[in-house]
C-alpha cells in the first residue's frame, strides 16, 4: 500500500491520510505459529468439535495407539477401557448428566521407554509412524497429544501415564503437559512407582466431553472395533459402571505388516526435490534405486536416460529444472506396482469371526480383495456383509402370528436401512459418513440386482449391516480427524468390487430362501385358500353344506396338482426349515454351495495349541501366529456358540 | 315397501351360482372355474341397429387351481357370499363397506383376505358382468350425486317426492333407482334436460326453466352417475320423454353425451338398461359460439389431452355420423372449446332466456 502520491499543483488539498499501520509495524507483528497454538484454535480439525465427539475421539486416540504398539511388538493386544463420569466439585453426576470425564487405557503391550514418555504423549507431531511406510492405525503422530492437549485446555488436568517395558523394569509415573506455545512437553511429575502389570502402558487423560449411546458413541466404536479385530481382548468399563468383556475370538495376530519404500508413481514433485537432498547416494542412479521400492539398478538407468540426465550425477547437485524433467521421466516410465506385504489386512476368516460375533443375522459373507495400488500407495478393500435378523427374533414374530396387518401395514416392516461400517486400517470410521468413499460406492452399488430393495440414491433397505475395510500404508482421509476416506477412483472400483461380491453372494442366499420359500407357498396356499372358499360357499348355500366332504374333495385335488408327498420330502418339511437348510448359512469364499456348511468354529474354539492344551495368551508372550489351525464346525455346535455362555472362550471353561 | 320378490331371489340365485360352481367341480374331480367377460374396449361393439355398445363375447378364465388366481378366485367366493348376504337381508351397501365386510385374517397364516379395497372393487364389476346384474340389483350403491327438479312426482320408501315443490335445491337421486325403490308417480314434463354441470343445472333451477318449459332438469355433476342415468332413461322409457343433454364444449362434454347414449367402455353390459340411444346433443356445439356470438377470448385453447381424446373420439364407432365427425373437427381446427359458464359472459341468465329458448325453437341439436 504505502503513501498516497501528491499531485503536484493541487490547492491545499486536505493532507493524505497517513497510513494506518507502518510496514515496520506489521512486520514486527509478523511471528511464528507454533502447530499447537494451531491446533487449540482449529481443534474440530482433529475430532474436538464438541464435547460427544471429543470423548470419542480421546478414547479413539488411545487405544488406537496401545493396539498399534501391541501388534507391532507382536503381543496379542490386551485392552482395557476405563471411562468415568468426573465431579466438577461434588459427587460425581450420573453418566448422562456429566460433562467431565476421566478416560484411563491400559494394554499389556511393549511400554515405552522412559524418555520416550514425554514427547510421545506431549509433543504435536511426535512420533514414529509419519515417516515410514507402513500400516497402522496411526499415521501423524498426532492423536495422543491432541487428546492431552484438549484435556488440558477444557479441565487444566494433565496427561498420566503409568509405563513399563518388562518385568524386570521398573514402571515410571508421568505427569506432562504441553507447552502450546513451544509444542514442547513439560514434566509435571515424573516417578518410580511399583505396578501390577509386568509390562505395557496405561494413559489417564481428564477431558470435558458428553456421554450419550447410540450413533457414534464410545460404545459404538467399541464394539465396531472389536469386530475388525477379533485378535483383541477388550474390556470396557462404561461410565454407567458396566463392565463389557470382549474375548478375543481370533487367536492369531495379523501378519505383521512391512515397511516399503515410498513407489515412484506416489510422490509429489516438491517431495522428490526433499528426496534428492536427503539421500544418501552418491548417484542419481543409485538414488532411485535404493530410496524407491520397484526400481531395479537398469530401470533407474533407464529413467535418467528417459530424463537426458546423467546416472552418475550427483543427486544434490540436481538443480533448475533438472528434478523436473526426472519426475516427468518417472511418471512416464512403466514401474511395477508396489509390493503389497506392506499390508497387513483382516482376512476374510477373522472377519467373518468378527462379524458373527458381534452382529445377529442369517447370513454373513467377507471378501478380501487383491491389493491395488492409488497414487502409489497399495491398499486392501476388504468387505462383509450380515444380512438378516438372527434366529431368535424371528422366533418372536413367530409367536406375534395371530396379528392381523392394517390396510398399507405389510409383513415386515422392511423400512429399515441398512447400515455401513467403515473402516480405516481397522480404526472404525464414525462420522462424516456421506462424504466418505466407502458409503458413495455403497449407493453406487445396485443392490437390487441382488435381491435388496433400494430406493434411488439412498441405501439398500433390509436388515443388514454393510462392512468395508481398507487397509493401506497411507489411508487418504478427507481431514486431520480421519473421519471420511477420499474419493480416489481406484479406491471407489476396489470397493464397488468388493460390494458387488458380497452383493452376489448376499444373492444367491436371498434366492435360495426365496425358491425354498415360493415352493413352501405354492405348497400352502391352496390349503389356506380351500378354507375360505368352503366356508363362503357354505355360507353362499345356506349353511347346508357338506363341508368336510367339499373340502375333503378340494384338498386331494391341491395334493395331486403340487406333487403330494413327494413335495414334501423335497422341501424337507420334516422339521428342519425350508429345503433343510438351517436358519443361517455362512457362505464363505470356500463353500458357497456349502451344505450344512459353516466354518467360523473357531469364533469360541479358542486356538489350540500343539500340545493340545488351552492357550492362556495374555502372559505366554508368544503369540501363535498363523499356527492354530481354523476348524470346521457343525451346525449344532455353532448354535451352543450363540448362547450366552459364547461370551466365554471354551477353552478356560 | 314394494319389492318384486322374484326378481330379488333371481340376483341371489345367481349368486348361490358361484358356490355350485365349486361343489359340481369338486366332485368332477375338475378345477373349479369362473369365466368373466372381458372388460375393455377390445371386446366391446357399437351395435348399429340399437344404438348401443354391447360387450363382446370373449370371456377369461379364472380357476382356484393356479397359483397366480388362486387368491382372486376365493376372494371372488368371499364377495359374492358378502353380496349374497345384503339380499337375504335387504340391505344396501356402498363398495368400501364390502370390502371391510370380507376383509379378515385367513386361519393359520398373516395373509389377509384382501388388502386393499382396490382388490374388491374389480370384483364387484366381475360378478356384476358374469352374472349380468346391474349393480344396484347387487345392493351395492354409489353416493347421492345428483339432482333434479321438474313437474315429477316420485315414491321414494314410501315417501311421496313433489319435485315442483322442492325449492332451488331439488331432490338428490339415490343410487339405486329401480323400481322397486323408486317409482315414478306422476310425470307431466315435455322433456327431460340432462346438464352436465351442476352450475348450470342451479342457474336453470333458479330461473325456474323447467317451468316455463315444462320439463325436467337432470344433473350428475359431471360424468352422471348410475342413478341418474337410470333415471333419465326410465323417463325416457316409460313416459316416452325426449332426453336432451346439455354439456360443455370439449371431448370430454362429447364423451358424456356418448355415454348417456349408447353406454360406457367400461360397463358396455349395462347399456342394456343405461342407454338412451336417443338422446340428443343440444349444446354446447362447436359451431355455437359463431351462431350466438360468444367472443374468441371467453375460450380456452385445446391442451394436448384434449387433442389426443378428440381424436379417439373421431375414430369410435359410434361417432362416425357425418355431422358428429363435422362438430368434433370444427372443435380441432378452431384450437379452442368453450365451458356452458362462458354464456354468462353475454348475460347472466343467458342460457336461460336466450340460449336454450332458441336452440329449442330451431330444434338445433345433433343426434
Amino acid at each position: 500500500m504505502g503513501g498516497m502520491r501528491k499531485s503536484p499543483r493541487t490547492q491545499p488539498t486536505p493532507p493524505p491520510p497517513k497510513p494506518a499501520v507502518s510496514a515496520v509495524e506489521m512486520g514486527a507483528r509478523q511471528r511464528e505459529i507454533s502447530v499447537s497454538e494451531f491446533f487449540t484454535k482449529n481443534r474440530h480439525l482433529l475430532g474436538f468439535d464438541n464435547p460427544r465427539k471429543a470423548l470419542l475421539t480421546c478414547v479413539k486416540e488411545a487405544v488406537d495407539n496401545a493396539l498399534d504398539a501391541c501388534e507391532e511388538a507382536g503381543i496379542l493386544p490386551d485392552v482395557v477401557v476405563k471411562v468415568e463420569a468426573v465431579a466438577n466439585g461434588d459427587a460425581p453426576p450420573p453418566a448422562s448428566q456429566a460433562s467431565r470425564f476421566r478416560i484411563t487405557v491400559t494394554d499389556n503391550g511393549p511400554g515405552i521407554i522412559r524418555q520416550q514418555i514425554p514427547p510421545i504423549f506431549a509433543k504435536l507431531l511426535y512420533g514414529s509412524k509419519f515417516h515410514r511406510l507402513r500400516m497402522s492405525r496411526g499415521q501423524q503422530g498426532i492423536g495422543i497429544s491432541a487428546a492431552g492437549m484438549y484435556g488440558q485446555l477444557t479441565t487444566g488436568k494433565p496427561v498420566q501415564i503409568t509405563s513399563r517395558t518388562s518385568a524386570r523394569a521398573p514402571a515410571h509415573y508421568f505427569e506432562v503437559q504441553i507447552d502450546t506455545k513451544k509444542n514442547e512437553p513439560q514434566i509435571l511429575e515424573k516417578k518410580q512407582i511399583a505396578w501390577e502389570s509386568p509390562r505395557g502402558t496405561q494413559v489417564t487423560m481428564e477431558v470435558e466431553g458428553r456421554y450419550q449411546k447410540g450413533r457414534a458413541s464410545v460404545d459404538e466404536y467399541i464394539e465396531q472395533t472389536i469386530i475388525a479385530n477379533p485378535h483383541v481382548k477388550l474390556t470396557y468399563l462404561s461410565p454407567e459402571g458396566e463392565t463389557k468383556e470382549h474375548p478375543r475370538t481370533y487367536h492369531e495376530l495379523p501378519p505383521s505388516p512391512r515397511e516399503i519404500k515410498p513407489h515412484p508413481y506416489g510422490i509429489e514433485l516438491g517431495m522428490l526435490l526433499k528426496m534428492l537432498q536427503d539421500t544418501k547416494s552418491h548417484s542419481l542412479a543409485g538414488f532411485l534405486a535404493s530410496d524407491f521400492s520397484r526400481v531395479s539398478p537398469r530401470l533407474a538407468e533407464d529413467i535418467c536416460k528417459t530424463a537426458r540426465l546423467s546416472p552418475r550425477a550427483r543427486p544434490r547437485d540436481t538443480h533448475g529444472p533438472a528434478p523436473e524433467t526426472l519426475y516427468k521421466a518417472i511418471q512416464s516410465t512403466k514401474i511395477m506396482a508396489p509390493p503389497t506385504n506392506c499390508l497387513s489386512p483382516i482376512g476374510e476368516k477373522a472377519l467373518l469371526a468378527g462379524l458373527y460375533r458381534q452382529i445377529k443375522g442369517d447370513f454373513y459373507t467377507a471378501v478380501s480383495r487383491p491389493p491395488a495400488v492409488y497414487r502409489g500407495n497399495p491398499f486392501v478393500i476388504e468387505a462383509g456383509l450380515a444380512y438378516g435378523r438372527g434366529p431368535s427374533p424371528e422366533a418372536e414374530s413367530q409367536e406375534k402370528k395371530p396379528i392381523p396387518l392394517a390396510e398399507g401395514e405389510t409383513q415386515q416392516d422392511d423400512a429399515e436401512l441398512a447400515r455401513v461400517i467403515r473402516y480405516a486400517n481397522r480404526v472404525p470410521l464414525l462420522y462424516q459418513q456421506s462424504a466418505c468413499v466407502i458409503y458413495k460406492a455403497v449407493l453406487d452399488t445396485t443392490w437390487r440386482n441382488y435381491g435388496v430393495a433400494q430406493s434411488r440414491g439412498a441405501l439398500p433397505t433390509g436388515p443388514m449391516v454393510i462392512f468395508v475395510h481398507m487397509a493401506s500404508v497411507w489411508v487418504p482421509f478427507t481431514s486431520e480427524s480421519k473421519e471420511a476416506i477420499a474419493d480416489y477412483d481406484e479406491i471407489r472400483k476396489e470397493v464397488t468390487l468388493a460390494l458387488r461380491e458380497c452383493g452376489r453372494r448376499l444373492g444367491a442366499f436371498l434366492r435360495r430362501l426365496e425358491r425354498a420359500d415360493s415352493e413352501h407357498r405354492r405348497r400352502n396356499i391352496f390349503e389356506l385358500y380351500i378354507e375360505e372358499v368352503v366356508e363362503s360357499c357354505n355360507r353362499l348355500k345356506g349353511g347346508r353344506l357338506p363341508t368336510a366332504k367339499l373340502k375333503e374333495q378340494l384338498q386331494k385335488m391341491a395334493l395331486k396338482r403340487t406333487g403330494g408327498e413327494k413335495t414334501d420330502e423335497l422341501l424337507g418339511k420334516n422339521g428342519s426349515g425350508p429345503e433343510g437348510l438351517p436358519h443361517s448359512i455362512i457362505v464363505t469364499p470356500e463353500g458357497i454351495e456349502g451344505e450344512v456348511p459353516v466354518l467360523v468354529g473357531e469364533a469360541s474354539g479358542g486356538a489350540v495349541s500343539p500340545n493340545g492344551a488351552p492357550k492362556e495368551d495374555e502372559e505366554a508372550g508368544e503369540p501363535s501366529r498363523r499356527s492354530g489351525k481354523t476348524r470346521h464346525r457343525a451346525k449344532g455346535k455353532r448354535e451352543a456358540a450363540r448362547s450366552p455362555a459364547r461370551a466365554r472362550p471354551r477353552g478356560k471353561a | 315397501m314394494a319389492r318384486k320378490p322374484r326378481r330379488t331371489s333371481a340376483v341371489e340365485k345367481k349368486l348361490v351360482g358361484v358356490a355350485d360352481v365349486v361343489i359340481t367341480a369338486a366332485q368332477r374331480y375338475r378345477d373349479p372355474t369362473l369365466a368373466i367377460p372381458v372388460r375393455s374396449l377390445s371386446n366391446v361393439t357399437f351395435n348399429e341397429r340399437k344404438g348401443l355398445l354391447e360387450m363382446g363375447k370373449r370371456r377369461q378364465a379364472r380357476s382356484f387351481f393356479n397359483v397366480g388366481m388362486a387368491k382372486k378366485f376365493m376372494q371372488t367366493v368371499l364377495v359374492a357370499d358378502a353380496l349374497c348376504e345384503l339380499q337375504r337381508a335387504d340391505l344396501t351397501t356402498s363398495l368400501r363397506e364390502i370390502y371391510y365386510r370380507t376383509k379378515h385374517t385367513i386361519k393359520n397364516s398373516h395373509e389377509n383376505t384382501l388388502d386393499t379395497q382396490d382388490e374388491s372393487d374389480p370384483l364387484i364389476e366381475d360378478l356384476e358382468v358374469t352374472l349380468e346384474t346391474l349393480r344396484e340389483e347387487l345392493h351395492v350403491r354409489a353416493e347421492n350425486a345428483g339432482s333434479v327438479v321438474g313437474p315429477l312426482v316420485l315414491v321414494d320408501d314410501g315417501d311421496r317426492v313433489d319435485c315442483a315443490r322442492l325449492g332451488k335445491g331439488g331432490y338428490s337421486v339415490p343410487s339405486i333407482v329401480e323400481p322397486e325403490y323408486l317409482q315414478i308417480k306422476k310425470c307431466t314434463a315435455d322433456f327431460v334436460l340432462l346438464v352436465e354441470k351442476g352450475t348450470q343445472w342451479n342457474r336453470l333451477s333458479e330461473d325456474k326453466f323447467w317451468r316455463k318449459y315444462n320439463c325436467i332438469l337432470l344433473t350428475g355433476n359431471g360424468q352422471p352417475p348410475r342413478g341418474v342415468r337410470r333415471l333419465a332413461r326410465r323417463l325416457h322409457e316409460e313416459k316416452r320423454l325426449p332426453v336432451y343433454v346439455l354439456v360443455d364444449n370439449d371431448p370430454w362434454g362429447y364423451y358424456i353425451y356418448s355415454v348417456i347414449k349408447q353406454g360406457s367402455i367400461n360397463l358396455a353390459f349395462e347399456s342394456q338398461r343405461m342407454a338412451i340411444p336417443k338422446a340428443k346433443f343440444i349444446g354446447l356445439s362447436s359451431g355455437d359460439p359463431e351462431s350466438y356470438g360468444l367472443p374468441r377470448n371467453v375460450g380456452i385453447k385445446l391442451n394436448d389431452k384434449d387433442i389426443a381424446r378428440a381424436r379417439e373420439l373421431l375414430s369410435y364407432t359410434w361417432f362416425q355420423k357425418k355431422s358428429w365427425q363435422e362438430e368434433i373437427k370444427r372443435m380441432l381446427s378452431s384450437g379452442l372449446k368453450y365451458e356452458l359458464d362462458a354464456l354468462a359472459n353475454k348475460d347472466f341468465q343467458y342460457l336461460t332466456k336466450k340460449y336454450l329458448p332458441r336452440k329449442l325453437k330451431e330444434k338445433d341439436w345433433l343426434d
